[in-house]
């Protein structure tokens, strides 16, 4: 099973590449990947020393190219794929069929993944995407149960790569405009959700507030810890009860199941967070590194070490961890 | 300019759907799409029941397009999913990839529902090369968007071969998840929902805490808080080249709603209709979809 880490600069990728990932994906600097957040991705002179380090370490790369073009800018999403090509990476994670079609024509040696931005949670649309465009894996949206998991492994044509840990996206993704709506701004058209730039806070005596375009999302007492304003984990009212509504401010931690993953024959796992500091994927990377090397060894004694758990509820978002998904219960 | 009946998005009984195509049917839509695109789960008509209702819209002069589920996760809702592409009666709105491949695998001509994300003209050809007839436009693009892919599909010299949707009216779907929010909203497990979405025939209403409609739940799906309203620019979608305005069906007062674009789009005088300011349309002007562009 391969570690995919993400490095969202070159000290993330050292990081990454340092504790142990067995791939790392990134992305260019512009929205032409689903992280498009100033400060974030590598600029030309970044790109060749951290591809170098990377592979003096014998890391894959894989560059995110998974947002989804529109007429006026087409064009970078063309560079985006020919430069990929041209560096020689082991593949793209690619979600508009446009661009899928025009790097399997123009570059039928390039290897191309199906990114979780283009939505494929059944074997029919793998197919699809396997008979036109020839991909060799497909990461999969965090809304298949394990036992469904189980069975697309079975009649996928494609290698599987799933979510392992971090940030909770719930919505099928790739199938969600909640961003759009409140602020213009959506995954598919411009790699960010909720962005930063329309936050607001807000202090008023003993309340903190958290907004998006001027929308309340969370209203925070003193004693209450104050998440980012990601809008499906605000607090708001339904039926006259003020709640979650669609989720708890909480990360995705798939430890406990690492053997079932292995089992049921996912290919890859996925440890989200292009977004965070370098301190946050080497502990996170570590983890998972001693926890599949562990498994590996001894796959009937493996056992989730209370040391990982709680080093990674520590760098979780409001430091609680769930299934998602992959347990029924929470659906 | 043809308008359209969207899918039925919220989960109504059998009596409620087959009362409601019943008036549906005197009204000037051209064409109407039947089925479940929300939840599998939602089976208080089985496909035959669609396909027999849609035979008799047919026989009433509408053309009749039957549409899939949008998420897909069971082999069994595939198995769904291929009765409803090899009905060979009438065309598909294929809403997931699964559809597309069926029906393009099988040479079968389809239209692209709003969820297949088609954001640029290179897809457009590509889902044009595999027999796609219609598309219906993602809801958070532009005018401005629109008028640029439209440009570039006539560069690429396949404006002739597809018609363009775009969703004019209604509470705009937005998102799917694995979760059901309206279970979660009665404590409910999703594996004993009790269909409790039926008591909700316009889904529940989210509010922010300052009483701010911001969503509406309907099940797995999250819709928009405002009703999404573009009546006013039929004009402007006749220009562009617009085929098919979509209205997307309410529980109340729908046959006053098609009249509306009806009327608008039968009188030749170029009306801003007054829009209410409840309504939004901020997307179709490069705006935050819950925007009133109206307003400003």
């Amino acid at each position: 099973m391969e570690l995919v880490c993400p490095a969202g600069n070159f000290p993330s990728m050292k990081a990454a590449v340092t504790h142990g990932a067995d791939a790392v994906y990134l992305g260019f600097k512009d929205e032409t990947n689903a992280r498009n957040f100033s400060g974030l991705n590598f600029n030309d002179s970044k790109l060749d020393k951290s591809l170098a380090f990377a592979r003096d370490h014998n890391v894959k790369i894989f560059i995110a190219i998974n947002t989804y073009p529109q007429p006026s800018t087409w064009h970078k999403w063309q560079y985006a794929i020919d430069k990929a090509a041209d560096l020689g990476v082991n593949a793209v994670i690619v979600a508009d069929m446009g661009v899928m079609d025009y790097a399997a024509n123009k570059h039928p040696g390039l290897h191309i993944h199906l990114s979780v931005q283009g939505s494929a949670t059944n074997h029919e649309a793998l197919s699809f995407y396997h008979r036109n465009f020839n991909i060799k894996r497909a990461v999969i949206p965090r809304v298949l149960s394990l036992t469904q998991v189980s069975k697309l492994t079975q009649t996928s044509p494609v290698d599987l790569e799933v979510f392992a840990f971090g940030s909770l996206c719930i919505m099928a993704e790739g199938r969600c405009h909640l961003s759009s709506y409140i602020t213009g701004e959506s995954p598919n058209m411009s790699g960010v959700c909720s962005p930063a730039k329309s936050v607001s806070w807000k202090n008023t005596g003993d309340v903190l507030e958290s907004r998006l375009n001027n929308v309340l999302i969370d209203r925070y007492a003193e004693d209450e810890h104050a998440g980012y304003p990601t809008l499906c984990k605000g607090r708001f009212e339904v039926n006259g009860n003020t709640y979650h509504a669609l989720e708890e401010p909480t990360s995705l931690n798939t430890l406990s199941v690492l053997p079932q993953l292995h089992e049921i024959g996912v290919k890859a796992l996925k440890i989200e967070g292009r977004q965070r500091s370098p301190a946050y994927i080497a502990q996170v990377v570590q983890v998972w590194r001693e926890a599949i090397d562990q498994y590996k060894q001894q796959p009937e004694q493996f056992k989730e070490r209370s040391a990982w758990k709680q080093a990674l509820d520590k760098v979780s978002e409001g430091t609680q961890t769930t299934l998602g998904a992959y347990s029924r219960p929470w659906q | 300019m043809k308008l359209s009946l969207g899918p039925v998005l919220y989960f109504w009984d059998r009596n409620t759907v087959f009362d409601f195509y019943e008036k549906i049917a005197e009204t000037p839509v051209d064409i109407i799409y039947l089925g479940e695109t929300v939840c599998a789960k939602r089976r208080y008509l089985s496909t035959s029941d669609w396909i027999e209702l849609g035979h008799k819209l047919k026989a009433s002069g509408k053309e009749v397009i039957l549409s899939t589920l949008t998420l897909l996760e069971a082999e069994s809702e595939l198995g769904q999913l291929r009765k409803v592409c090899q009905n060979g009666d009438f065309l598909v709105e294929a809403n997931d990839m699964s559809a597309v491949q069926i029906l393009s695998e099988q040479q079968i001509p389809f239209i692209a529902g709003p969820f297949i994300n088609i954001y640029n003209a290179q897809t457009l050809h590509f889902l044009v090369k595999n027999g796609m007839k219609r598309w219906v436009m993602p809801v958070e693009l532009s005018r401005h968007t629109l008028e640029q892919i439209l440009q570039e599909a006539k560069k690429l010299g396949i404006d002739d071969e597809f018609e363009t949707e775009v969703f004019s009216y209604g509470h705009l779907p937005l998102a799917f998840s694995a979760r059901c929010f309206t279970a979660r909203a009665y404590n409910l497990p999703k594996d004993n929902c009790q269909l409790i979405c039926a008591d909700h025939p316009e889904g529940m209403p989210l509010q922010s805490r300052e009483s701010d409609k911001v969503f509406t739940i309907n099940g797995i799906q999250t819709m928009s808080g405002s009703c999404y309203n573009l009546l006013s620019q039929l004009p402007s979608m006749r220009s562009l080249g617009i085929d098919v305005m979509r209205i997307s069906p309410q529980s109340k007062n729908m046959e006053d709603i098609i009249h509306q674009f009806h009327h608008a789009r039968v009188s030749d005088v170029d009306n801003n209709h007054d829009v209410s300011s409840d309504d939004c349309n901020g997307y179709w002007f490069q705006r935050a979809g819950m925007e009133n562009c109206y307003l400003k």
